[in-house]
């Protein structure tokens, strides 16, 4: 990537990460919202980190390699737990938030079993393989979870419009994700697809921040309006 | 191969959740009744239909800007670009498909209108402001 698009798009990432925070903060949203914060702010934190060791040891270097993998591995388990506090609130009026948490907790020590076991058999046993390993199968895990929670924000008939915003941002930007993905496979010579999955990076802040902005706590919508063909 | 059927899964799940965020956003604005300046000035009588869209959103471009609801206009005239298109490309396979972009963009007209609502509600005010001083 040319440094000045990467360096573009980095920048984006920061105002947008930075616009999320003081926007739930000035919202008094902050709590509320706390795991989503909690991914922005160390998305934040992951993204400086990165630029600082990029420019004091380069992009071969083993310690930006570590770094990268790293702080990757830790947005990703962020970013499961964001979608799984959206999940018990979702469920909490079912009084099932309990029961989704420990699910959550299990699900997240059996994929890293999983990832474990899959580095385990090969011959570099490396904890960045692990963490690139982990990171993957977390974030597949994270996907299926948000679909499985957009059938139930529809099932239950949801009408709390920032959490169905939320929610269905997190889906545009997995299905956004995943076709970048394979995009990159498909056409990586084409320059262009390397920027989709950093621009991507930036929707979901951008995207929260704007529910957050247009939506008040007690804003509600009818249900009946989110099926896109109704019966 | 696999790639290639990922592709065309994110794409399809992608397209399914914009509609449902569109939806969501039209949805919320459907509680709002039109003001009768807004029916005066639009023309639109009781409820809006898909046509007045681009009439309302001419008159939206006249009024002072709002910034809580711009992004929520582009996302939704993207939305009625896109039934648009859908309208002209499948309509003649389904007619259904008609039908259904037309109640769409009702609700894309109606968005928009409420906007123009409170856009002419700001513009009053800033005008009372400016009298006063």
């Amino acid at each position: 990537m040319p440094d000045g698009v990467a360096l573009a798009i980095w920048i984006l990432g920061i105002v947008a990460d930075v616009c999320l925070i003081v926007t739930s903060l000035v919202r008094g949203s902050f709590l509320k919202y706390f795991f989503l914060n909690l991914y922005v702010i160390l998305s934040l934190s992951a993204d400086l980190m990165r630029q600082y060791v990029l420019r004091a040891w380069g992009l071969d270097s083993r310690q930006y390699h570590y770094v990268y993998y790293y702080t990757d591995c830790l947005l990703t388990i962020a970013l499961f737990v964001a979608v799984i506090s959206l999940a018990s609130r979702v469920f909490a009026e079912l009084k099932l938030d309990r029961v989704v948490r420990v699910v959550a907790v299990l699900l997240l020590l059996g994929t890293a079993g999983f990832s474990y076991a899959v580095v385990a058999q090969s011959t570099q046993r490396l904890s960045t393989s692990f963490t690139s390993e982990l990171s993957q199968n977390l974030y597949f895990v994270g996907l299926v979870l948000t679909y499985l929670l957009w059938g139930a924000v529809l099932k239950l008939h949801e009408t709390r419009t920032r959490l169905v915003q939320m929610v269905l941002s997190l889906g545009l930007y997995f299905s956004a994700y995943a076709g970048s993905y394979a995009l990159v496979n498909l056409a990586s010579k084409y320059e262009v697809v390397l920027y989709l999955g950093p621009l991507l990076g930036c929707f979901l802040p951008i995207s929260w921040s704007l529910t957050m902005l247009r939506h008040s706590e007690d804003s509600r919508l009818t249900p009946a309006r989110l099926v896109a063909v109704q019966r | 191969m696999m790639a290639a059927f990922i592709l065309a899964f994110s794409l399809l799940t992608l397209l399914m959740f914009f509609v449902s965020y569109c939806r969501s956003l039209t949805a919320a604005s459907m509680h709002e009744s039109l003001t009768e300046e807004v029916l005066d000035v639009t023309g639109i009588r009781e409820k809006a239909y898909g046509r007045d869209y681009a009439r309302v959103v001419q008159l939206l471009r006249l009024c002072p800007d709002r910034n809580d609801d711009r992004s929520g206009l582009q996302v939704v005239g993207a939305y009625y670009s896109f039934l648009n298109f859908l309208d002209q490309t499948m309509s003649k396979l389904s007619p259904a498909v008609h039908t259904w972009a037309e109640e769409e963009r009702a609700s894309c007209a109606h968005f928009a209108a409420v906007a123009l609502g409170r856009r002419i509600a700001l513009n009053r005010e800033m005008m009372a402001q400016q009298a006063e001083l």
